[in-house]
């Protein structure tokens, strides 16, 4: 069955096996989410779950949200997401999706909006190399030639250029579940998940496992 | 440190330990696994670094052997020791001593704190 939750990153730690070995882990607050609302062929032209996750004070959200928050009969949430999953018969308006749907050794996909970087140039932002640092050099850390002169008489698309980086839906996949607390609904990934701390995470079981 | 970090990771923070004090002499008593046996091994010598904090808190031990320094790192939580016996308490004045890397015989001692 495809499983889902939206989650909270807190930071990462490390924490020891039984074996003794040490293993890194981000910790995930994910749930408890609400399913808000059941998109349906008829009605939407596709099956979805629609998921809403954190509370949030009635002052912070708008009247037009509160109303559809109503018409579930749920508490309010700051994020609304949707899960494609291809059996959405399962979940009801009013379902609560908590923790313990992944189990200890689960494979994950795990979606998020990585770090900002700003505007960065080509060495930050794609790896290019850098010149010479001496030697009367005075070519340090340019994106350096554009192309070719009258023919094609254009810079051609996708050539990489400064700009601004990071800020992009970033998705891991196959990582590993280390640990689920269900009643403290936390989720211990092994290794390193995109964004900043506090940020939203989307855990799905993996695609390719 | 968060709160929910902090609380995941109290249970496995080890209190049993005599304090880790660079400078001084050490026995680490290391679980080993062969197969399904399980030994005890021993490594003896000098501390000369404790660095990190909380779990991630590691020190490193440096020994001669046969001639040869020999350093090993260890994670002070890991449950993979056993035991530390303190077998000699060093007078230093220094929180690192990399200097010892680069001396031979007794000038490569720590002096005991009496």
């Amino acid at each position: 069955m495809e499983k889902a939750i939206l989650g909270k990153k807190i930071g990462m730690t490390q924490i020891f096996m039984e074996d003794g070995k040490v293993v890194p882990v981000t910790v995930v607050e994910a749930g408890p989410c609400v399913v808000v609302q059941k998109k349906t062929v008829e009605t939407d032209g596709y099956d979805a779950v629609q998921v809403g996750f954190e509370d949030i004070k009635e002052k912070h959200i708008s009247k037009p949200e509160k109303g559809h928050f109503d018409k579930a009969n749920t508490a309010l949430k700051k994020y609304l997401r949707e899960f494609r999953l291809n059996d959405c018969s399962a979940y009801n308006v009013g379902d609560e999706i908590k923790a313990d749907v992944f189990a200890q050794g689960d494979k994950i996909d795990v979606t998020g909006t990585s770090k900002g970087k700003g505007f960065a140039s080509t060495i930050k932002k794609y790896g290019t190399h850098r010149g010479p640092e001496t030697h009367g050099s005075g070519y340090h850390r340019r994106p350096g030639s554009l192309g070719a002169c009258s023919y094609p008489g254009r810079v051609m698309k996708g050539k990489k250029l400064p700009g601004h980086m990071g800020v992009n839906t970033v998705t891991i996949q196959n990582l590993d579940v280390v640990k689920v607390d269900a009643e403290k609904n936390i989720i211990l990934i092994r290794g390193a998940v995109p964004g900043n701390k506090g940020g939203l995470v989307i855990i799905r079981n993996a695609v390719k496992a | 440190m968060n709160d929910i970090i902090n609380a995941l990771t109290k249970d496995q923070i080890r209190t049993d330990l005599p304090d880790l004090v660079v400078g001084n002499n050490v026995k680490i008593y290391v679980k080993v696994r062969e197969g399904a046996r399980e030994r005890l091994q021993m490594f003896e010598g000098t501390i000369i670094k404790v660095q990190g904090s909380g779990i991630a808190k590691t020190f490193t031990v440096r020994r001669i052997s046969y001639g040869v320094g020999v350093e090993r790192t260890f994670p002070v939580n890991s449950p993979n020791i056993d035991r530390i016996e303190v077998s000699r308490r060093g007078k230093v004045r220094r929180a690192r001593l990399f200097y010892l890397r680069d001396r031979v015989g007794k000038s490569a001692k720590v002096k005991e704190r009496i």
